[in-house]
Formats: C-alpha cells, structure tokens, sequence
C-alpha cells in the first residue's frame, strides 16, 4: 500500500445529500434544517458541544431516526433502500460485539442478518478472515471478545462493518473510550482502510486534534437546536501520520476549531 | 512508508498481554483446590465435635443419632434408600423440566407481546405467593395421587425465579446491539434467535441453579402428601416411627440428589456458557 489515494474524491460523485432535513423527538428539535452533500469517497469529521445532534445525525443518516422534515440520499437512493442493499455500515462508540462469538464469527454476522427478509446480501471482496487480517488481526480470529483488549474489539467492530463493502462508513466516537496510543494506532489504521477501500467516511468525535488529522472536511455543528455552523476543509499533505500534529498548519486549524467550537 | 510500518509492532504488543491471561487461568485451577480443602477440613471437624457430643451427653439415638449410626444406615438400609431415591429423582426431574420449559415459554410470550406481560404477570406473581406447601393438597384433590400433582408441585416451584430471571435476560440487549440489528436490516426471529436468545443464557442458567434445589423441595413435599414411596415418604415413615438415624439418612440423600443436579447445571453452564 503506497497511500495513494484510490477514492475517487473528483467532488461531484455524492455519497449522501441532506436537504434541508430536521429531527424532532417529540417537541424537541435535535437537528433542524440540515443541508450537506457528501462526496462519495471523501472523509468528513463531525465536530461540536455535547448535545448539537452529532450522533443524531448518523442515526438520521442510517435509518436509525426518521426525518420530521427534509430529505436524505445515499447514492441517490432513499436511506431504506441503501440500508437494505447494505450500502453503508455503522461502528458504535462501544464495539458490540456478541460476547458468544468469537471475532471471526462477530465480523460474519453482517452475512447472516437479513437472509430471512430475502435480502441479497453483498459480500465484499475480501473474506471476513482477510478483513481480520486488514485490521491488523491475522491469528486471533477465534479469540472471543473478552479475550481481547479495547482496541482490538473496535478493530473487529471494524471489520464487521467493512463486510459487505458497504460505500459509506458512518463512525459514532469510534475511539472515543480507548487510551491515547491505542487511538492514534487506529487512527492511522483507518486513513490506510480509507486509501485503500475508497469508501466514505463520517466520522463523529469530541477531540478536535482527532478530528483535524483524520478529516478532509470537518463539520461544525452548533446547538440547541443542532444546526450546520460550518464546513472546514482541512488541507494538509497526503497521507497523513501523527507527526503532521506537530506542524504549524494544523495547530493553525486546531486552534481555529476551538475558538470556532468556544462560540456555538 | 512510516504509517504501515508502525502497525504489526502495535498488535504485536498487544497480543503478549493475552499470553498472560492464559497462564494466570492455569495458576487459578491450583488456588481454587486448595481453597476446597479449607472448608472440607472444617466439616470434618464438626462431625467430630458432633459424634464426641452425642456420645458424652448419652444423647438418645431417636433424639439425635451420632453421625456413625446414620452412616451404619446409610450401609445397611442402602437399597432401601435408593428404592425411595429414584421415584424422588424421577418426579424432580420431570418437575424441573415442566416447570423451566412453561417459564421459558411464557417469558418468550411477555417479550413479544407487553399486552400478554401485563395481564399474566401480576397473576403469576400471586401464585408465587402461595407457600408450596398450601397449595401441595390442593394439588393433589385436583390431580390425585399419581405422578401428575406431584410433578405439578415440583414444577410449580421452579417457575417464578426462572420467569423473572428468563423475561430479564431476553430483555438485557443493549439499545446499541438492537440498533446494529436494524442496520442488518435483522427480522425478528433472527434477533430471536442470534441475539436476545443467547443474551439470556446467563440469566437463564442463574435461575435454573435455583431451580435445580428448589425442585427437589417441591418433589419431598409432594410426596409427604399421602405417597408410599420416594424420599418424601421415607421421611415421614421414619419420623412416625422414631426410626431417626434412617431419617438422618433419607436427609442426606435428599440433599445428595440437590448437589447431584445443581452440579449437573453447573457443569452444563460451563459447556453452554463460554463467555
């Protein structure tokens, strides 16, 4: 793998559109008048305070919530329709794992739900045990989750969700529970999935660091209720490593989040 | 390039941190026999202390026998005692199984329909509240003194613990497990069958401990209720006839076949539950 980069970001392909999409639970408005296009193959970081909707947004995205108003496109298909074709998969900020079955046999659920309804499930181009292997698992695909550290769940969580080589890859603080090291390990382990797979990514995180080095657009949202404040592109040199943390450009951007994030 | 360099170095040093967790379950095995020979030791002690009293005393053998004459009955009276044994057995185990299955059942039923929890729940917890040995002759004027009431009995109580603790478990996913299930775009019965079904396990098998004590409680009460056979009635003969050191006996049995099947539960939790 040289890290270049195969997706084909060109800008116009849209992996997911929002049109003018709002949430409501009940008479509160989790999300309101959101309107976003999301280039098939780009890798977007959602940033914000506790409570502006991050998470909402995913599930609106996923067909977890429905929208109160507005539209929302994946691929140019209702979210339904891309749930049922499975074109994009779900990493929680906890693994869920099934305890009772091992990581070979975790990252294989995703073939095996949804065979009742008929569904014509995709299989991606690698096995499951070659998908193990991606994410750095090779040797450990019969351990069962509670032989594994933290990170290792969240690299078979991972893995789960790449099995049907799904277009778009929707992240919820992913890391978020695990320590410095074991975050940056992943960290870089994602970018090279990204640069290999091509596949989209939406990614939500509470760490502005994390979300500079990962993203090539962030999305700022405000709250209360959420809304877009805006889109920062990130334009640092491609592929990126943790020592561009280091460089002036991206404490520049760093510190613009902050003052950025200080007034929502 | 730095970024795929960094990578097998990191697993690599995660994988060492498992080699360790399987050599510390090794050293657990040793620690946990020689924990067994504390407790051991200390019932020794107390037959002892227990066989030294009755004698010093002159305590009569109908009152409190010594542990060496229930042991001379538990010898000679062996076939005796094994003739009562087996129908004790064969009602615990039949009540075991009839009243875990209806639990179970009708757990599944709660779970999928809230109507069906709301209007049986607080009936099951009524009966619940009846002791057992009100509602044994109850039993059996309505089933007679075969097998049935019997069964029923034993059955009878093994079911609420097994019913609370099966609707708890089948209800124990987590909200984030059931959101992945629908992002698999799951059906019911395969979130049945591949997610609250294996979920529950744990819970099921905690109960199933109880239950594997409890039934053998419900099968000597049904049999103190006009049986001529089984370790019930054993029990009853010999209290009415001061025959105390083969009471003692029958009490041991009684609790041996307990032990007999909370270890058979035991061991199969251990094959069933590997998490």
């Amino acid at each position: 793998m040289d890290g270049a980069p195969h997706n084909q970001a060109g800008g116009r392909d849209i992996a997911a559109s929002l049109s003018n999409a709002s949430v409501k639970f009940g008479t509160f408005t989790a999300l309101s008048e959101i309107s976003l296009e999301i280039g098939a193959g780009e890798f977007w970081t959602i940033l914000g305070p506790s409570g502006c909707g991050k998470s909402t947004m995913l599930r609106l995205v996923s067909d977890l919530v429905p929208p109160a108003i507005g539209a929302v496109e994946i691929l140019g298909k209702t979210t339904e329709q891309a749930r049922l074709a499975r074109e994009f998969a779900f990493v929680f900020q906890d693994a869920t794992l099934l305890p009772w079955r091992s990581a070979l046999k975790n990252v294989e659920l995703p073939l095996e739900m949804g065979r009742k309804r008929g569904l014509a499930i995709p299989r991606g181009d690698r096995t499951p045990l070659e998908l193990l292997e991606l994410v750095g698992l090779k040797g450990r695909e019969d351990a069962m989750p509670h032989e594994l550290s933290g990170g290792m769940r969240q690299r078979v969580a991972i893995a789960r969700a790449l099995v049907c080589q799904p277009k778009l890859l929707l992240m919820d603080e992913p890391f978020g529970a695990l320590d410095e090291m074991t975050r940056d390990r992943l960290n870089m382990q994602l970018l090279e999935i990204w640069r290999e797979t091509g596949v989209t990514c939406l990614f939500v995180t509470h760490s502005i660091p994390e979300a500079v080095l990962l993203g090539q657009k962030v999305l700022m949202l405000r709250a209360h209720p959420g809304r877009v404040k805006e889109v920062v592109e990130i334009d640092l040199p491609e592929p990126r490593h943790v020592e561009l943390r280091e460089t002036p450009e991206f404490n520049r951007y760093s510190s613009y989040l902050r003052k950025s994030l200080e007034d929502c | 390039m730095a970024v795929t360099e960094s990578l097998p170095d990191a697993s690599a040093a995660e994988t060492e941190t498992e080699v360790e967790i399987e050599s510390r379950t090794a050293s657990l095995l040793t620690s946990r026999l020689s924990n067994a020979a504390l407790p051991v030791g200390t019932a020794i002690v107390l037959l002892m202390i227990w066989q030294i009293g009755v004698r010093f005393f002159e305590v009569p053998t109908y009152i409190a026998p010594a542990p060496t004459d229930v042991g001379a009955v538990l010898r000679d009276e062996f076939p005796l005692l094994m003739r009562n044994f087996w129908p004790t057995f064969t009602v615990s185990i039949v009540g075991f199984l009839a009243g875990n299955i209806a639990a179970i059942l009708i757990a599944v039923a709660f779970v999928h329909s809230r109507m069906a929890e709301r209007a049986f729940f607080p009936i099951a917890v009524f009966i619940n509240t009846i002791p057992i040995l009100a509602v044994a002759p109850i039993l059996v004027l309505i089933f007679g003194p075969g097998l049935i009431a019997k069964v029923v009995i034993a059955g009878l109580i093994c079911f609420f613990p097994t019913l609370v603790n099966m609707v708890r478990g089948l209800q124990s996913v987590s909200p984030q497990t059931l959101e992945l299930a629908r992002i698999l775009s799951a059906s019911k019965s395969e979130v049945f069958w591949k997610i609250r079904l294996p979920s529950s396990l744990p819970f099921l098998f905690s109960a199933l401990k109880i239950a594997a004590t409890t039934c053998v409680i419900g099968a000597i009460v049904s049999e103190w209720i006009g049986a001529d056979v089984g370790l019930g009635a054993l029990i009853i003969d010999s209290t009415f006839n001061y025959r105390s050191p083969l009471l003692y006996a029958t009490v041991f049995m009684s609790s041996g076949l307990s032990v007999l099947l909370f270890a058979s539960v035991t061991i199969t939790e251990k094959l069933v539950v590997r998490w």
